[in-house]
């Protein structure tokens, strides 16, 4: 099975509820290495639950995680080990503000992953000069613009050096202006083979970018397959009123 | 923002920063102006009084202060040592009950609920009263392990008073702290201890400095509420002398002996609410 399909994620009939509320009412979803998912759907319908569930910052109720294999949901696991091939980058928030740009980026590889801080910072380095952030080691999150922001909270996920990432709307607070220095990393990171799922209302980049969309209404997967397809002829009628609201 | 006087600035920019200017001007007049009449009209209520030459004699009689001031200053070395010891132990306690009541483990319940008895219990209580039980009902209970000495009693009275405050205050510190730091610590592989110790901590003590010296300030001045218990401190020395003649200059030596040690703090206190505001503003 692992060699059929080489897949790196594997999620079935995931529920999870808060309160009274089911968020996810049986999500199932394949994510296969080196290939790029972006999750949409409307506000509320549970990709960013979904995300969490993924890398177990939400504990489910019901189904199973697979990752590489393994059962992940197995409260045996070893959640942190999880995570640290894991990553995940959110909306906003995601910089420690008391740590400049490059502690940021060093405390996850020395203090989780038990690397040389030498290394951790050669590595830091070489990841800002590519985003195009080489001078402001030194700086805090607060001198930062938005973009910025979040190219170093990329940049620290990747520095774990993940097997599998994750994007929460990560442009979605940030300025029109700021949004286009994000998504060339997230271009470079696929063009590197990063493995990527992705919640995002960019649905002119989701089409450019993705291998697959899946559209999720409700809680439930509602449609899933490649972006011509979704975009050009969706199969089910609630995806293509989503779509017909959110396409410019 | 242009600089006033830099060449080619507009005309109207300089009569804005010319107006500007007598503005500032008139407003540090008008702000002298009363602060010299509130205080003339003080002075001279205080000095006219009909009583004034009798306190002067017995509250500010300059070669009684200047004979006790020795005496006092010696006792005070003990007020500063008291504060800082018991401000380790305040911390140390502070920390533990903070951390034991934003844990989520269910597992913690029992120990939880005697973190909120203790905060509960220990702010509710004067300190004067914490001072007494402490210093007298310790010693009474003849058990053998317990500290008689009436310095650690005094420093044990204010851990168990000052700890429950500023534990509230670090706790209002950590929940201050958006969950999105929480989550992504953990997303980096860091336990949750460790998430608490590098992130969320650093983060919330910064936000509460302010509070929290403000919390040392009073805690400097209640070491003096140790004297009921016979600790030989500032207040206890100035109590003795003024006993003896009948003076009451020596409390204003050792009322002076208090703000000056006070005072560095809440300077330190007001420089870093200037700083963290600053630093919210992205500066
Ligand atoms: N921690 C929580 N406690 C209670 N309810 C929650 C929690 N997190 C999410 N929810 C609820 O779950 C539902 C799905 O939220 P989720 O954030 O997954 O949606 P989303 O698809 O990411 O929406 P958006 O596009 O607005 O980000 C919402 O109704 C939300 O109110
Ligand atoms: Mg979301």
């Amino acid at each position: 099975m692992a060699e059929a399909a080489a897949g790196l994620l594997r999620a079935e009939a995931v529920r999870k509820s808060f309160g009274d509320h089911e968020v996810l009412k049986g999500v199932s979803l394949d994510i296969a290495e080196g290939e790029v998912v972006c999750l949409i759907g409307a506000s509320g319908s549970g990709k960013s639950t979904l995300l969490r569930c993924l890398n177990l910052l939400e504990q489910v109720d019901d189904g199973d995680i697979w990752f590489d294999d393994r059962e992940i949901t197995d409260p045996r696991v070893d959640a942190d080990a999880v995570r640290r091939d894991i990553g995940i980058v959110f909306q906003a928030y995601n910089l420690f503000p008391h740590l400049s740009v490059e502690q940021n980026i060093v405390l996850g590889p020395v203090r989780s992953r038990g690397e040389s801080r030498a290394d951790a910072r050669a590595r830091a380095h070489t990841l800002l000069e590519r985003v195009g952030l080489g001078d402001r080691a030194g700086a805090y999150p607060d001198a930062l613009s938005g973009g910025q922001q979040q190219r170093v909270a990329l940049v620290r996920a990747i520095a774990m050096q993940p097997r599998l990432l994750l994007l929460d709307e990560i442009t979605s607070a940030l300025d029109p202006m700021l949004v286009g220095d994000v998504l060339d990393v997230i271009r470079d990171l696929r063009a590197d083979g990063m493995t990527i799922v992705m919640a995002t209302h960019e649905m002119t980049f989701a089409r450019e970018v993705s291998d697959r969309i899946v559209f999720m209404a409700d809680g439930r997967i509602e449609e899933s397959g490649p972006p011509e397809q979704i975009f050009t002829a969706p199969r089910s009628p609630r995806t293509a009123e989503f779509l017909a609201r959110h396409l410019p | 923002m242009t600089e006033a006087g830099t060449p080619g600035v507009s005309a109207r920019q300089l009569e804005r920063d010319a107006y500007r200017r007598r503005r500032a001007r008139t407003r540090a007049a008008v702000a002298v102006v009363s602060t010299v009449v509130v205080l003339g009209v003080l002075t001279a209520g205080v000095l006219l009084s009909p009583g004034w030459p009798r306190v002067r004699e017995t509250y500010f009689n300059l070669g009684e202060a200047r004979s006790v001031f020795p005496e006092v200053a010696k006792a005070f070395v003990l007020n500063i040592r008291l504060f800082l010891v018991a401000e380790v132990f305040i911390l140390i306690v502070a920390i533990i009950v903070a951390i034991i009541r934003v844990v989520p483990s269910p597992a913690l319940a029992p120990i939880k609920l005697l973190a909120v008895v203790y905060t509960d219990v220990f702010r509710g209580t004067p300190t004067i009263l914490v001072v007494f039980l402490v210093g007298f009902g310790v010693p009474a209970l003849g058990l053998a392990g317990l500290p008689t000495s009436l310095f650690w009693l005094g420093v044990i009275a204010l851990t168990l008073s000052y700890g429950a405050y500023v534990a509230e205050v670090l706790r209002a510190g950590i929940l201050s702290i958006h969950p999105t730091q929480w989550a992504s610590g953990r997303a980096l592989g860091l336990s949750y201890g460790k998430t608490l110790r590098l992130v969320v901590l650093p983060q919330a003590v910064r936000r509460v400095a302010p509070p929290l010296l403000n919390d040392f300030v009073s805690l400097q001045k209640d070491t003096a509420l140790l004297s009921i218990i016979g600790l030989v401190e500032a207040l206890r020395v100035a109590q003795v002398d003024s006993g003896r003649t009948f003076h009451f200059s020596s409390y204003i030596v050792a009322a002076l002996f208090f703000i000056a040690a006070t005072i560095p703090l809440a300077r330190f206190t007001d420089y870093l609410t200037v700083r963290s505001l600053r630093r919210e503003n992205g500066i």
